[in-house]
């Protein structure tokens, strides 16, 4: 029975989505519903960093890294010619496995390129790794330190992306091609393929929801909350918290990987800003608004925020509003502002009445 | 089931351990007690693995602790309360108490995200026992409640709970009756009693006297962090260094 | 590399290595005192610069200057009093954020002062190309300039915090801060007055720097950044070390152009930042039995 209760939300969300989708067709105001894919990407990427701030309590001040990672990864592998290099080893063994392709450029140039399938595990791989490597170490710190070591690496990653000319440098990748996920169904940002494409975003994060959902409501779950509610508590009981510390950033890193990775193939694209800082806080910044321990919280935040952001309510003070939001937020709410609601809305917890009684 | 060798703990120019010895035996129930400083949680803390001892040896069932995580220590068959109770805050008290099936259940990340089945029944299995731990100790109507915001004495059965939870053969309790009125205390007693004689061995560190003096096979004394007395609680009461070192507190803390 | 070569590198490293150790000691003063890390520290220079440039039109370099100094101050006392002063037992995570938080908005306001372009102040002396001669190389004025005043700063602040009744009662808040309050000091005007330090000091510093290495609304979160890895590196919290630890990393950036590619050079504070993280959190100076005591 708390199958029910743990999926019914989903299934509500995703009649939600259904119904958005049917209506932005029918009332001709589809190109709203380009904004909600790449806002669901983005969405992506949160929830998996709720699941790291908001139930290990560690602060990722880098985590556009892990978007830049992926998608840059799918970017530059789908893009680069490597006609060159085509008798090396590596390609020769890429090639017998069916993971190169042939495509032409714009000029009619031939090019050898990386399938998008090969090209998005890779980068999905390389996040996964490099987020193991860094984690060990970087787990191991506290409070300004952490913050500052992943800002860190987030920075290292826009100054390659921004330096590599395999990256594209200032200009970043363009040209990417569509992501044919199974025949018929394809990541593109093809007018045509607006609504396909919509539910691709979407069911992606609708599925890692579930995913984080199950997650935390499981033994896991309960010791990383129990991270949260007292790492030397959660220790003595036997809980391995640099492990389980490691493991949550390392999915979130995932996370962020996938989105990456998905969201470039919409836009075709990628440039160096989608690894900057302003990302990274941007991301704490939504998180924090949602609850961070709020997964539903973080999510709805994910999806508002970026949506109005890509449509440029904001205008030019994008940033500055995320950094408004993070303060105000810090200062006044810092549990997140769905928090307060939330719990009067699904209140089971109820105060223990009575004070030390004798039995 | 636990030795000290020579245990030496230094901090910075502390010498909060001076070359303590001794040994819990099976199923016993011990009891470090000392004037505040002496070093009790000190101790305590390097037994669990919290900290390194600077020299010296701490055995657990034979196996040397040293330098081992305390998860790992945990993992052993020991288990915990803490002095200023640490419950898992934004948890309800079965929660809590579910946390101590940690190291006795194995569904891992992928298992969890992916919800596979075989952890349903090990999830029940869990939450089954966990009830019935919070049924030993007669709070079971608190299951849901939020652990942190229940009265004192019943957050200190919630602690119990989760470390019996863990079904450890060594069960250490820093100070179980702190806080506690005459009434509860004695409640303590007789729950530890009955610990015993689930198998499970305790040592504790308390400054009731009449708990320790009641409960305890044996009691080890430690002033200033060296080991001025190890005997049976009659032989302690005795024992002229210990009055000496006690001087100054009131008459029933020393009788 | 002949020595000529060497001696340029090595009086770049200099001067950026000053400045990054101002910029240090300011996160050090206010951590000090409040254990908070600013994250917003390197827009103070940011702002001592900026508005330096700007009250140039209206008056002579000097009293710019001074002027940016004060108005920085009062940002910081602003700051100060605005968004930390009042919150209860805020934990690190809180005021981590909080602290960017501010750094942006400093920053968006900037941008939207003064617009995304770069601008300097005028070589004090001379011009862009006026030099002088040292050991057979020609060095800027405004180096020996940058080099002079920071290291004046840095005897000052020392002399301060030793020997000023002022200085002393803010070493008692970070050391003690029931303890001060008991003593009678105005713990909470300690704080403030930290921050106004912090923003003084990094104003003077953006300013002297300007011509050299240009003003721009966001020169700020670069320099914080470096300025944190001289902080850590030296040990947080000690002043002393920072300078030595700032000069350390002033030589290696400069000298690292000489075998990495320009676009990397920010880089190597990072990298920098991240080993000693990983190896030395407590910094090269620091003891780490006392870092373990801190609370981050």
């Amino acid at each position: 029975m708390h199958f029910l209760k743990r999926y019914l939300p989903i299934a509500g969300l995703l009649v939600i989505v259904i119904g958005v989708q049917l209506l932005a067709s029918a009332t001709d105001t589809a190109y709203y519903l380009t904004q909600l894919t790449m806002a669901a990407y983005y969405s992506l990427l949160i929830i998996g960093l709720c699941v790291l701030m908001g139930y290990t309590g560690q602060i990722s001040l880098g985590h556009a890294g892990f978007f830049a990672i992926g998608g840059y990864l799918s970017a530059s592998l789908t893009t680069y010619d490597f006609s060159a290099h085509s008798n090396t080893a590596i390609l020769q063994f890429m090639d017998k496995a069916g993971m190169l392709m042939q495509r032409q450029s714009l000029y009619g140039e031939a090019l050898l390129n990386v399938h998008p399938w090969p090209a998005c595990i890779i980068a999905i791989a390389v996040a996964v790794i490099i987020a193991f490597v860094l984690g060990i170490p970087v787990l191991k710190l506290r409070g300004h330190y952490l913050a500052m070591a992943t800002l860190g690496f987030g920075i290292i990653i826009y100054r390659i992306g921004l330096a590599a000319e395999f990256f594209g440098e200032a200009d970043g990748i363009s040209e990417v091609p569509p992501f044919n996920l199974l025949p018929g169904l394809s990541v593109n940002g093809d007018f045509a393929a607006r609504v396909q494409n919509y539910y691709i975003a979407w069911g992606l994060l609708l599925f890692g929801l579930a995913l984080l959902l199950n997650l935390i409501h499981s033994r896991v779950g309960r010791a990383l909350r129990s991270i949260h509610g007292s790492e030397a508590a959660a220790e003595a009981i036997g809980v391995n918290t640099a492990r389980f510390k490691l493991y949550t950033f390392v999915i979130s890193a995932a996370f962020a990987a996938v989105a990456g990775s998905f969201l470039t193939h919409y836009n075709g694209g990628i440039g160096p800003s989608e690894a900057s800082v302003m990302k990274s806080v941007r991301y704490v910044a939504i998180v924090a608004v949602g609850g961070m321990a709020n997964l539903w919280g973080a999510l709805l935040m994910g999806i508002v925020l970026n949506f109005m952001s890509l449509r440029g309510m904001f205008g030019t003070y994008d940033d500055a509003v995320f950094g408004v939001i993070l303060i105000l937020i810090m200062l006044f709410a810092p549990q997140g502002i769905l928090s307060v609601k939330i719990k009067h809305f699904f209140a089971t917890k109820k105060e223990s009445p009575e004070l030390g009684t004798i039995d | 089931m636990l030795e000290l060798k020579a245990v030496h703990k230094y901090f910075g120019g502390l010498h909060a351990v001076n070359e303590v010895s001794f040994k819990v035996e099976t199923g016993a129930i011990k009891a470090v007690i000392g004037p505040n400083g002496a070093g009790k949680t000190t101790i305590f803390n390097l037994i669990a693995g919290v900290l390194e001892p600077s020299s010296g040896s701490i055995a657990f069932k034979g196996l040397e602790t040293k330098g081992a995580k305390p998860h790992r220590i945990a993992s052993l068959g020991m288990s915990r309360t803490f002095q200023n109770i640490k419950l898992f805050h934004g948890m309800s008290a079965l929660e809590n108490v579910m946390l101590g099936r940690h190291i006795r259940s194995r569904a891992g990340f992928l298992a969890g995200m992916f919800n596979l089945p075989h952890t349903w029944k090990e999830e029940k299995s869990i939450r089954d026992k966990s009830m019935e731990l919070l049924e030993l100790l007669e709070i079971e109507r608190y299951a849901d409640v939020e652990a942190t915001s229940l009265a004192f004495g019943q957050q200190r059965a919630v602690e119990m709970a989760r470390a019996l939870a863990t079904e450890p053969d060594l069960l250490l309790l820093d100070e179980p009756a702190a806080g506690l009125n005459i009434y509860e205390t004695a409640e303590v007693g007789r729950l530890i009693g009955r610990i015993r004689d689930m198998g499970i061995t305790v040592l504790l560190v308390e400054h009731d006297m009449s708990l320790v003096m009641d409960i305890s096979d044996e009691i080890v004394v430690l002033s200033f962090g060296e080991k001025i007395a190890e005997d049976k609680p009659e032989a302690i009461q005795r024992n002229p260094e210990v009055i000496r070192i006690y001087l100054g507190e009131d008459e029933e803390a020393a009788a | 590399m002949d020595f000529s070569l060497f001696l340029q590198y090595l009086f770049a490293g200099i001067t950026y290595g000053i400045i990054y150790a101002i910029v240090a000691i300011g996160f050090n003063i206010i951590y000090n005192t409040t254990g908070i890390i600013n994250f917003a520290q390197g827009e103070f220079l940011m702002l001592g610069g900026m508005i330096s440039i700007s009250l140039l039109h209206f008056m002579p370099l000097p009293l710019a200057i001074a002027l940016a100094v004060l108005i920085t101050m009062v940002v910081g006392a602003f700051i100060e009093i605005i968004f930390i002063r009042w919150i209860e037992s805020p934990s690190v995570l809180r005021m981590i954020i909080i602290t960017i938080g501010i750094s942006i908005i400093i920053r968006e306001v900037a941008l939207h002062i003064w617009g995304e372009s770069v601008r300097a102040l005028p070589y004090f002396i001379g011009t862009a190309v006026t030099s002088v001669s040292i050991l057979g190389i020609n060095i800027s004025p405004q180096v020996l300039i940058v080099i002079g005043v920071c290291s004046i700063m840095v005897v000052f602040l020392n002399f301060f915090f030793k020997f000023t009744s002022l200085g002393r009662e803010m070493r008692a808040c970070s050391a003690n801060r029931r303890a001060a309050t008991l003593c009678g000091i105005n713990v909470k005007n300690m704080v403030t007055f930290s921050f106004m330090l912090s923003a003084g000091i990094g104003a003077l510093a953006g300013a002297v720097m300007s011509p050299i290495t240009y003003s721009q609304y966001d020169n700020g979160t670069g320099l914080a950044i470096k300025g944190f890895t001289v902080a850590i590196l030296g040990g947080l919290g000690n002043s002393l070390a920072a300078v030595a630890a700032g000069l350390i990393l002033g030589i290696i950036e400069a000298f690292s152009i000489s075998f990495l590619p320009l676009a990397f050079q920010d880089a190597v504070a990072i990298a920098i930042l991240l080993i000693i993280l990983f190896i030395r959190p407590h910094g090269l100076f620091g003891s780490s039995a006392a870092a373990s005591l801190k609370e981050f």
